[in-house]
């Protein structure tokens, strides 16, 4: 456990975790394999991309088992990171509202389609 | 015994040496971390207003990273093998920070420098990719023929950073792996608290993936 000596666990913690992150990384290229579309497609992202991140820090980063006070020092500040996606995406979402008032539609004509 | 909790935290932050109950490198590697954070962060959110900004039509990752082997073209193929790599290689840097707390320095010697091997062959594949996309699509920086010109500015700048971060984090894992061998650290105490340090660092790389991976390839 978490003391004076380090982060000793059992193996078997870690290969649990690891094979998770395995599955989690195979259900979300999956996500794009199967071209799921809207709100499923984009709610499926976030929940792998949640679920990795967490067992990551949590297991992997031994976060889990450090003191309340590490916790909040390190993951309480990213929040802060909420409001800037907050006041970008409106920020964002005027600036294309401005600029098809101003210019129009795009005219964009795709040149080739990617090659393989 | 010391008090956990809330209680915790008061006694942890009011202490009169060290706030955190651990070596300090570790606290500054995490503190470090944090900073990283905030830079990705800025980066994503970047990319983000970019995309929402632009009256373009966004190019699909999906099949802008399509790879063909022979065959019909597999979606995001090089990408999801890239995936798997930094996972692998997350395992394989956890293994070695328990094998360093087992002060078993063969084992975390080899295990760090498979993990700096699957780093390295992560890269690879990123210039691989880069090249790809550079020579056969066109895409630059300021423009590409498949829609919106952000999308060559975000990719490169994020990616790149991230692939930077991969190349320091090998040279790290090295350099440290071969003081384990040496027997660096059995002259100063033999403590290993070291492999667990880079192995944070490590894993945020692989952390800082998975939000890649997620926004810009599969969003």
């Amino acid at each position: 456990m978490a003391s004076e000596d380090g982060q000793q666990h059992p193996l078997s913690v870690y290969f649990w975790i690891w094979g998770l992150l395995f599955v989690l990384s195979f259900f979300s290229y999956m996500v794009d394999y199967l071209n799921l579309q809207g709100n499923l497609r984009w709610g499926l992202i976030l929940l792998f991309m949640f679920l990795k991140a967490g067992f990551i820090i949590a297991i992997f980063m031994h976060m889990k088992w450090e003191r309340l006070a590490l916790k909040i020092a390190i993951l309480g500040p990213p929040v802060a990171i909420i409001v800037l996606i907050w006041l970008m995406s409106a920020e964002g979402l005027y600036i294309e509202e401005t600029r098809i008032d101003y210019y129009g539609e795009s005219t964009f004509e795709p040149e080739a389609p990617p090659h393989h | 015994m010391e008090p956990i909790g809330t209680e915790g935290v008061v006694h942890d932050f009011s202490r009169d040496k060290q706030a955190f109950g651990m070596p300090w490198g570790k606290a500054m590697m995490w503190i470090f971390l944090l900073s990283d954070t905030f830079i990705f962060s800025c980066f994503l959110v970047g990319y983000m207003s970019v995309r929402l900004a632009t009256t373009d039509p966004w190019p699909i990752p999906s099949e802008v990273f399509a790879l063909s082997f022979g065959g019909e073209p597999i979606p995001l193929i090089l990408i999801a093998i890239m995936t798997f790599i930094l996972i692998t290689s997350s395992g394989t840097m956890a293994m070695a920070v328990n094998m360093g707390y087992r002060k078993d320095r063969k084992k975390t010697f080899w295990l760090m420098v498979a993990t700096a091997a699957l780093g390295a062959s992560f890269v690879g594949m990123q210039a691989f990719e880069w090249t790809k996309l550079i020579v056969e699509e066109g895409v630059r920086p300021w423009g590409n023929p498949m829609g919106a010109a952000q999308f060559g500015s975000s990719f490169f700048m994020i990616t790149g950073f991230h692939g930077m971060h991969v190349s320091a984090g090998v040279i790290y894992l090295l350099v440290i792996a071969n003081r384990v061998r040496n027997g660096f650290y059995e002259k100063r105490g033999g403590k290993y608290e070291i492999v667990e340090i880079t192995g944070l660092y490590w894993h945020f790389v692989d952390l800082v993936w998975v939000f890649i991976f997620a926004f810009f390839y599969l969003w």
